[in-house]
């Protein structure tokens, strides 16, 4: 990647990659993996500092990403194949027997790119204090981070982790929230409200930082001012608004298509909506 | 049977928490959190020897685990200190998904287990988590018999590579292995060998075992005492040799028998040497307050249980 310009391409790329592999094994989760797709694809190919064709489970000397709401796996997959953790052509295999793109993501398969198992919710924050932890440990002063869902956050394990981590002045981490307000059964509002994150989080003793996920502008001015936060003495919080669906109008401003696959009409007209690009499908 | 020196009596945890020092002098690598119990863990020697080492987790369980995890993920090599409820039925699906499915390698250590916890009753004294942490993909499972063996199987557990479950508990208990005996994971230790039943017993059970051998050794019945430490992976070479010799088994333990040792060898005999198989265990029961002596008598784990259950599986014998 050459240019932070080809960011919202890559993009692009990564949803028609989502879509596709949904709809062929008419199952996963499109919705909350095109909104984080921005995201997703900013960390990999501008901001994190890792080595795809070196990994280690460790991620020692590398930036570690912990993908808590491990559900949106083909987002993840997606931006792991794109940067070159894994062959493209294996997005094939997502959901299929014998893959080692499974459901939600496993180290269980060995998949390059996947430091620990996620899909239970609530439990990556604690896993990523670990990790960063460890690098503090070690004197390793590579960064942290955590991508976590907003209904995730009425899991009680996830404020155990962000009273542990403010307590331990865990400030080589930066989470970003997918601010989406929607999950299964509807709207976080009306399923189990979790109103006043920016208050909550700086109560707990965070750095609270806003950006709107699917907007270069703000993603390119909120994350930088996050890494400069690093080392502060507290954990960073992107609360980061996204919108669940996104590139394709008809599964946005609507829960509905979390976790479901378009069928092909669907799938035909939202590849319409995400002209193909340079990179080409799997 | 063979005579035993004990050297006193010494609480199984005390046996962990020295275990753990010394493992932080050895092993750079080894790091240590607790949920707001050091002291009932004997942690705090590490804690005060090795502060960087140290995480107090508070009483946030789900949490402590999964920050655990991350940091053998990221390859340290931590060690978890909670009660035995709390490091297993509270915190199952962290330790699934975190450790377990995730490869993991972190100790989880478990204090205060089975009925002599005692006074505090049925909420601490977990009877289910042996067959909670048996049934997991990986999961090494190891119950010591006293302070030595808590104090040698501590150390050769940060050797092993990948998720274990050491259990041990809170009353002081006779001390009879001896301080240099060599730990190997998943090799039963014989204790005194017999001819006329085995007797295979795990954790505190097994000094209850060995006064059963006493007194039936008086009966003219010879039994074969044997240390299964490591109920996973069991050592199912020598329950089949013993039995092969004896004809017949008791399982002794302090754990529900649904889903404790005596199942596992019910597993191994059933399969390969079919014998008549009792078992000393909770029967589907929850426990309750009282010294930890009332309570073995109470829930049918004490030595005459033991002795009865070895004249039963012999009288089944097919001659």
């Amino acid at each position: 990647m050459s240019s932070v310009s080809e960011l919202p391409v890559v993009a692009r790329q990564v949803r028609r990659d989502i879509l596709r592999m949904v709809h062929a094994v008419n199952s996963g989760h499109p919705g909350g993996s095109l909104g984080c797709a921005d995201y997703l694809t900013s960390l990999y190919f501008e901001y994190m500092k890792h080595d795809p064709q070196n990994f280690s489970g460790d991620g020692k000397g590398q930036d570690v990403f912990v993908m808590s709401n491990g559900h949106i796996s083909p987002v993840f997959y997606s931006v792991l194949a794109r940067s070159g953790y894994f062959e493209v052509s294996e997005l094939a295999t997502f959901r299929k027997i014998n893959t080692r793109l499974q459901g939600h993501p496993t180290t269980h398969e060995g998949l390059p790119g996947v430091r620990v198992a996620t899909g239970s919710l609530g439990q990556g924050l604690s896993v990523a204090t670990g990790f960063a932890l460890e690098k503090k440990l070690d004197n390793d002063s590579s960064t942290v981070w955590v991508l976590t869902g907003d209904g995730e956050l009425q899991e009680g394990q996830v404020w155990e982790a962000v009273m542990f981590a403010a307590h331990n002045k865990v400030d080589n981490m930066i989470v970003a929230v997918d601010f989406n307000q929607q999950q299964i059964d509807g709207s976080t509002g009306d399923v189990m409200g979790i109103t006043e994150l920016k208050s909550k989080f700086l109560a707990f003793g965070w750095d609270v930082l806003e950006m709107d996920g699917n907007n270069y502008d703000s993603i390119h001015q909120v994350v930088p001012q996050a890494q400069s936060k690093l080392g502060g003495g507290k954990p960073i919080i992107i609360i980061m608004k996204t919108e669940m669906g996104q590139g394709v109008d008809f599964m946005m401003g609507t829960h509905a298509w979390h976790g479901k696959a378009p069928n092909d009409d669907q799938l035909a007209d939202a590849l319409n909506q995400l002209s193909e690009t340079p990179y080409g499908d799997y | 049977m063979k005579s035993f020196e004990v050297t006193g009596k010494k609480d199984t945890r005390s046996g962990f928490g020295a275990g753990l020092l010394e493992l932080g002098k050895s092993n750079a690598d080894v790091v240590a959190m607790c949920a707001d119990l050091t002291g009932s863990l004997t942690m705090h020697h590490f804690e005060k020897e090795f502060p960087n080492r140290f995480f107090q987790a508070g009483i946030a369980e789900a949490n402590m685990m999964g920050v655990a995890a991350g940091m053998a993920l990221a390859g340290k090599i931590p060690f978890t200190g909670t009660f035995a409820n709390f490091s297993t039925g509270r915190v199952y699906d962290q330790i699934r998904q975190s450790i377990a499915y995730s490869g993991a390698n972190v100790k989880i250590c478990a204090s205060h287990a089975g009925l002599t916890l005692g006074e505090d009753g049925a909420t601490h004294q977990i009877l289910e988590d042996i067959g909670l942490m048996k049934m997991l993909p990986g999961m090494t499972v190891i119950n010591p018999c006293d302070y030595n063996q808590t104090k040698q199987a501590t150390i050769a557990i940060a050797e092993h590579q990948g998720p274990v479950y050491l259990r041990f508990g809170r009353p002081k208990w006779p001390v009879f292995i001896p301080e240099d005996a060599k730990f190997e994971i998943g090799k039963a230790l014989m204790i005194s060998p017999g001819t006329d039943v085995s007797i295979f017993a795990t954790g505190h059970m097994v000094w209850k075992a060995i006064e059963a051998g006493i007194e039936l050794e008086k009966m003219g019945i010879s039994a074969e005492v044997i240390n299964i430490h490591t109920i996973k992976p069991l050592d199912a070479q020598a329950i089949i040799e013993s039995v092969s010799k004896t004809g017949c088994a008791v399982s002794a333990e302090e754990h529900q028998m649904n889903g404790g040792l005596g199942d596992s060898i019910a597993q191994v005999l059933s399969r390969n040497l079919p014998s008549p198989l009792e078992m000393v265990a909770v029967n589907d029961s929850f426990g309750e307050s009282g010294t930890p002596d009332e309570l073995l008598v109470k829930y049918g784990l004490d030595t005459p249980n033991i002795i009865e259950a070895a004249k039963k599986s012999i009288a089944r014998k097919s001659n």
